[in-house]
């Protein structure tokens, strides 16, 4: 056993430039600074509201962007814009909208295949039949229905076409950038069940992308937590859930509607003010102090960096509470 | 007695969508009824018939929907049978809904204050400086900052959880006794959706409105809903208070909706689905609609719709096991 760890990112970054008007261009932080790892088989949960940067942290360390700087290891190795094709097995993704991610006009054998066709996976036709239906059952599919189309199929069985192609090249690491948001509840269930069950047989480790923290909790080992582009408390699952530091993180844990009215009644939500800022426009020093109740003036001047509590729990704040 | 209480009143309300590949019921006989100053939440997934049913409840149904049975009685009276011009004034001043989506549901090529006034020219007979002064108090009284300079905006210059803000208080600048909201929050993040949750319990409280909350989120309805429907096909499955719903549930598909939520803290406990897919509204069966997705369904369950029966007295289920356990209970009963 290797003793690093199986996805290492380190200070990434992704700015986007933006054009304001004819002349001015700004720049957009989408991604500031983030570090991470992810160990062989383990799925770390990455939570925050829309616009902080969670899609775009899980496309740049595919390199579907080019990231501004900062570096991803996988297994140890730097992957760069050389490497990236051979790492390509390896690290798959499946998306949020099973609508638009799946080629109409592409058959569901097609689009299984399609993974195996690149990187040559096969010798025989029959051979690459016979992975295809084997892919498909594995994701819970009838493979006699492998001539279909997929608007023949709804919106769940098309999520389990898309992991069927993630997995058609035996990859050790898959971005699942909510991947369970645009479904129905009890079909919900149905696919995380399926994300689970692939975890244990074949020891696939997830980046979990997802605003839903029940979800997140429920799939992960590992929690971070991000707010405008920078993570802003990391740690295990439980930890996170039970006993967040970051006021941010508590009021985001207070904020998940609870599907149990008493509990609903007896606890006190915290209620933040306002909106998120622009990323445009962000203040300087700590991103969330606009919000914040307990920021201070030592807040307005620099960013807080991630610190240790201990057993893995890391946060960036200078009031950390509780 | 009762007319003093209940505000609304819906009888066996059927609602088809006559499309080329057949008819569509997207509702096949719900009954309910609502209580002035009550939260009454309606759940199920996709394509149970909740926003249907509010369209139907307003009449802004669009071709080819149409109600083909049943009665909505507003104060006794069945708006069904208003004409369109009666129907106009009634829409916004007594009954009025906001929408899922904050983005799409306001005019973009018109001012905030705009739209915000034209709502409120249109339902009653101020003057311009009164529909001004209602539009500003309005806004502050959804907790919108710096109302003044809002009113000469349009609606890209603010953020989602302001736009839905300026929707609600649209919706109630007539004070209407019925405010439906159809998805209000599922567009948003979770911080934005705690404060819209929070203002809408607020606005209840301070108002005295009736809230018909339409969600397919578990914890939404469980956060403020005094009342709870859970659909499935276009039929009420069941009906009850929100502890009788979340604690008691009858109705096999509730069960299997509560279980297939994960709950909070309960870590790597597997999730039990609802297994297969939703049924196709083309094709409805005779029998329980959901009968085929269920692991205890018996022989009546797919021949006949099962019946509503009362568990008691705040709890009403459509469940033919549920018929069952009751008979079976009832049946040890006197064998002691």
């Amino acid at each position: 056993m290797s003793n690093h760890p199986l996805i290492d990112v380190r200070n990434l970054k992704q700015y986007f430039t933006v054009k304001a008007d004819m002349i001015t261009k700004l720049q957009l932080k989408a991604v500031d600074d983030v570090s991470f790892t992810i160990n062989q088989g383990e799925t770390l949960g990455l939570v925050g509201e829309s616009g902080c940067g969670k899609t775009t942290v899980g496309r740049a360390l595919l390199r579907l962007y080019k990231p501004t700087a900062g570096e991803v290891y996988f297994d140890g190795n730097l992957i760069t814009d050389d490497n990236i094709d051979h790492y390509r097995k390896d690290m798959q993704v499946v998306f949020q909208d099973p609508y638009s991610s799946l080629n109409p006009r592409m058959t569901m054998a097609d689009i299984v295949g399609e993974p195996l066709d690149i990187h040559g996976l096969y010798k025989t036709k029959a051979e690459r039949k016979e992975k295809i239906a084997e892919l498909v059952q594995l994701v819970g599919l009838n493979s006699d229905h492998a001539r279909r189309y997929a608007h023949e199929f709804s919106g769940g069985q098309r999520q389990r076409i898309g992991i069927a192609r993630a997995l058609a090249v035996n990859p050790r690491f898959i971005v699942c950038d909510e991947p369970v948001s645009a479904l129905d509840v009890s079909i919900q269930a149905q696919i995380i069940n399926t994300f689970e069950e692939l975890q244990e047989k074949l020891g696939i480790a997830y980046l979990f992308i997802a605003h839903d923290l029940l979800v997140v909790q429920h799939m992960s080992s590992r929690i971070a937590v991000m707010y405008l582009g920078k993570i802003v408390e990391v740690g295990p699952a439980d930890e996170i859930i039970f006993h967040p530091v970051h006021p941010y993180t508590q009021s985001l844990i207070s904020a998940i509607p609870l599907p149990d009215p008493k509990a609903a009644r007896e606890r006190r939500r915290i209620i933040l003010q306002g909106d998120v800022p622009s990323p445009l426009n962000m203040p300087a020093g700590c991103p969330f102090r606009s919000r914040c109740r307990y920021a201070t003036e030592e807040c307005a001047q620099v960013c807080p960096s991630l610190e240790d509590m201990g057993a893995g729990h890391q946060v960036a704040c200078y009031h950390p509470q509780g | 007695m009762s007319e003093t209480t209940t505000l609304l009143q819906v009888n066996d309300l059927h609602t088809s969508f006559f499309t080329n590949s057949g008819e569509v019921k997207a509702i096949n006989g719900i009954s309910f009824s609502l209580d002035r100053g009550k939260i009454l939440g309606i759940v199920g997934e996709s394509g149970s018939g909740k926003s249907v049913t509010a369209y139907s409840l307003l009449r802004i149904l669009t071709d080819p929907g149409r109600v083909t049975a049943g009665q909505v009685l507003f104060n006794g009276e069945d708006i069904l049978t208003y004409s369109t011009q009666k129907m106009h004034s009634f829409r916004g001043s007594r009954i009025s809904m906001i929408f899922q989506d904050p983005m799409t549901s306001l005019n973009p090529v018109y001012t905030i204050g705009n739209q915000l006034r034209e709502a409120i020219r249109i339902h009653t007979d101020r003057t311009r400086e009164q529909v001004h002064a209602r539009a500003l108090e309005m806004l502050t009284l959804v907790g919108v900052n710096e109302p003044e300079k809002r009113l000469k905006q349009y609606p890209h210059e603010l953020s989602g959880g302001m736009r839905q803000r300026v929707m609600i208080a649209m919706a109630l600048a007539c004070e209407p006794d019925i405010l439906i909201a159809d998805e209000p929050t599922t567009a948003l993040d979770v911080t934005i959706q705690a404060q819209i949750l929070e203002l809408m319990q607020e606005l209840q409280h301070k108002l005295g409105m009736a809230i018909i909350m339409i969600t397919h989120d578990l914890g939404v309805i469980a956060d403020i809903c005094d009342e709870i429907i859970v659909m499935y096909a276009g039929r009420v499955c069941e009906r009850g208070t929100a502890d009788e719903i979340f604690y008691n549930p009858c109705h096999e598909y509730t069960k299997g909706l509560i279980r297939s939520i994960p709950t909070f803290g309960s870590t790597h406990e597997k999730l039990t689905p609802i297994a297969g897919n939703p049924v196709d509204l083309l094709k409805l069966p005779s029998g329980c609609a959901f009968a085929s997705r269920c692991d205890r369904a018996m022989k009546i369950c797919l021949s006949d719709p099962p019946e509503e029966i009362r568990v008691n007295e705040n709890h009403i289920a459509a469940c033919w096991v549920n018929v069952k356990n009751v008979y079976d209970e009832a049946k040890e009963g006197q064998d002691q």
